[in-house]
């Protein structure tokens, strides 16, 4: 202790016996305010990794003149503590490891494998020409089939990545969204051939073009129409499947791709409210659609602030809804999220570090209050996981469940007076942003634009100049780089066999099927693109007819055209 | 030896380009700019591109450095054929370097084919950056 620290102790020591103000334990901020003046801080930057500024001390001070109704009740309006009144007391987040690679066989071997390990739903991968709407045997998916996920080109090949896997047991995400509407109807086509019928699935379709157009790029259609193949989804879910969720709302890929979780949450929420609006301009009852929304954040490395990011959320999704949008049931209301660490901050250099970067994200996202997790695997920045990897990330979650106690009380950290404050800034800035999205005319009109895109690309470039110049930290990226220098990890790879074999099933499928039927049912897809009737059961008759993928896609792009991005850096 | 930016009369021109259906621009988006700050003229392709618009625009642009950016696991196939490309088109002067979620494996086979340094996450801008300037100041197109 310096001599000039001890001085300032002293005093306040002195100040603070019962003659003077109050018992020597009551300190007041002034008193700690002068103390801290007298001491040093380290070089550090002390703020989030989104820049936001951290203090160094939060008080009641930061909390005056705040409304307590703000904060609530878990189950209750505006659900800043949680969706549901109990929480993990009545059920634990699901543990939904993202998994897809080579063909719909070795999947689902995969997905078997999860689930005899203790995994309580599936979520798919799938591969890139999968993602954009081409089948295996298209010149454009050449060397990449199976090779970043599952190769579906037809209802054959879903039914093979669910052989044995019943669909009115385990709840099925899937992580499409260009071709989104097509893979659904081949998910519900498939469920039929088990013979369960879609108002018995759960499952999430990710669905969410916005996010695509902003942030991951994997689109097929221009913004219109594919917008409108979604509210058809939200229509005919409605009606056909009611324990689906025909959309996931996604910041993760936004936030990947550099934004900051300020930008994610407004973004994403923004993005929510878009389609909300779309579903109520086709004439559609608020209440019909509202309760099947479904989210999807990511869970970054600022342990505080992630947090924060998921309660406020919840909070602006049910004041939106209900206050804006008018929706009368509190299911309407209610934000229900998957969530995933984040990709992003796993680092090459020293991989197994990943293990503990990704148990610390995953504990903020429980104590967010997700509904469902994946935590990324170790070894993903060089490759597809191993079978290893995927274990240990899924016993990082089993460990957070049944052994570190968070789980035993609902939002532990309510009342804090920083995850407070940080949970109402991060809902003031996303109001802001907000009203920036609605000056540039609405979302689309941002897409159209580049806005998104360009904020996105400057957020990403400003934290990649703040660690090349050493102002952020990266353990064993730019500091503490011993062991480092080589990276030999044991890599999954895939046999480039795989393509051939997809190919070689795509050209027995087509020599099958009864041709004409396929060609009647998509003429019959691209009239209904045309006319404007709901495009659901036009797909699923095409499906359960054996078009593939690329061709269904085809029928439609031939009324609704592509999309064309703006080019910029 | 003279250093390597005495040597530099002309700015380095440099394709950035995403092949493939791989949507990640992340990397590709900082690298380029990046690479204009650095003092390159930088073109970026957009997504999306097939070997074959990569290697056209690269001949139209006349550029000196293609650097490609592969985060889908297809680059055992995307980079040989825009390699193979490049020599059909008589561009085989041009380097072919890159980026993306690539194995050490995989770095170390590509580089044995003859295509330049692959640069994996977490690797500086001014590590690639340098790696350019140094190559461009050895190659007769210098001046």
């Amino acid at each position: 202790m310096s001599t000039k620290e001890r001085k300032v102790r002293q005093a306040l020591e002195r100040k603070a016996t019962p003659r003077d103000a109050g018992p020597p334990d009551s300190a007041r901020v002034e008193d700690w305010e002068r103390l801290r003046g007298t001491l040093p801080e380290r070089d550090a930057p002390f703020t989030t990794v989104s820049g936001r500024p951290v203090k160094p001390l939060y008080t009641e001070a930061d909390r005056e003149g705040s409304d307590p109704d703000t904060i609530g009740l878990p189950g209750f309006y505006p659900f800043t503590r949680g969706p549901y009144a109990t929480m993990y007391r009545t059920r634990l987040w699901t543990m939904r490891q993202f998994a897809g690679f080579a063909t719909a066989e070795d999947t689902n071997a995969r997905y078997k494998y999860l689930l005899e390990h203790g995994q309580t739903g599936l979520s798919v991968a799938f591969d890139f020409p999968t993602l954009m709407g081409f089948d295996s045997d298209h010149p454009r998916s050449l060397g990449e089939v199976g090779v970043c996920g599952v190769a579906i080109s037809s209802l054959a090949d879903m039914e093979r990545l669910f052989e044995g896997i019943p669909l009115d047991q385990v709840s099925v995400s899937m992580t499409i969204n260009g071709p989104a509407i097509i893979l659904f109807c081949f998910y519900v086509a498939a469920a039929e051939k088990q013979g369960v019928a879609a108002e018995k699935l759960r499952g999430t379709v990710q669905n969410d073009i916005l996010k695509e157009y902003q942030a991951q790029h994997a689109w097929v259609f221009p913004p219109e129409p594919a917008l409108r193949c979604i509210v058809d989804m939200f229509a005919w879910c409605s009606e056909h499947a009611p324990k689906y969720n025909p959309i996931s709302i996604s910041g993760y890929h936004i936030r990947e791709a550099g934004a900051t979780a300020a930008q994610e949450l407004a973004f994403t929420l923004r993005n929510g409210f878009e389609y909300v609006e779309r579903g109520i301009a086709r004439g559609l009852d608020v209440d019909s659609f509202a309760p099947r929304l479904s989210f999807f954040f990511d869970v970054h490395n600022d342990f505080f602030e992630e947090i924060a990011k998921l309660r406020a959320a919840r909070r602006i999704w049910a004041r939106g809804m209900r206050e804006r949008y008018g929706a009368k049931d509190p299911e309407s209301w209610r934000l229900r999220t998957h969530a995933q660490t984040a990709g992003v901050t796993l680092t090459a250099q020293q991989a197994e570090n990943n293990i503990v970067r990704v148990a610390y994200q995953a504990m903020a996202a429980a104590l967010g209050g997700t509904q469902s997790l994946h935590t990324n695997s170790m070894d993903e920045t060089l490759a597809l996981p191993t079978e290893k990897a995927v274990r240990i990330s899924l016993r990082t979650q089993q460990i957070l469940a049944h052994e570190s106690g968070v789980t035993n009380t609902i939002d532990p950290l309510a009342g804090s007076y920083f995850v407070e404050t940080l949970t109402d800034e991060l809902e003031k800035d996303a109001l802001e942003i907000f009203a920036e999205i609605d000056a540039l005319g609405g979302a689309v009109p941002g897409i159209e634009q580049g806005w998104f895109q360009q904020q996105i690309a400057m957020s990403a470039m400003r934290q990649q100049r703040e660690v090349e110049a050493g102002e952020r930290v990266i353990v064993g990226v730019n500091e503490f780089t011993e062991g480092s220098e080589s990276i030999e990890i044991e890599t999954l790879r895939i046999d480039p066999a795989v393509e051939r074999k997809q190919v070689a099933s795509m050209a027995a499928l087509r020599a099958r099927r009864d041709a004409s039927k396929v060609e009647s049912t998509l003429a019959a897809l691209t009239e209904a693109s045309r006319s404007g009737e709901n495009l659901v059961p036009r797909i699923l008759d095409c499906a359960r007819a054996e078009a593939t993928l690329f061709e269904i896609r085809h029928a439609m792009e031939s009324v609704f055209g592509s999309y064309k991005e703006p080019v910029f850096f | 030896m003279t250093n390597a930016s005495a040597l530099t009369t002309r700015k380095i021109r440099v394709l950035v380009a995403k092949p493939g259906l791989d949507g990640h621009d992340r990397g590709a988006k900082v690298i380029a700019s990046a690479f204009r700050d650095a003092g390159f003229e930088v073109i970026y392709t957009g997504l999306h591109q097939t070997p074959e618009m990569i290697v056209a625009a690269a001949v139209q642009e006349d550029v000196d450095v293609v650097a490609m950016s592969v985060l889908s696991g297809a680059h055992m196939t995307l980079f040989p054929r825009v390699q193979e490309l490049l020599a059909d088109a008589g561009a085989d002067h041009v380097l072919l370097t890159g980026g993306g979620i690539i194995p050490e494996e995989d770095v170390r086979a590509l580089e044995t084919r003859g295509i330049g340094r692959l640069f994996g996450p977490g690797t500086p801008t001014t590590t690639a950056i340098a790696y350019i300037r140094e190559w461009f100041a050895a190659s007769p197109k210098a001046s």
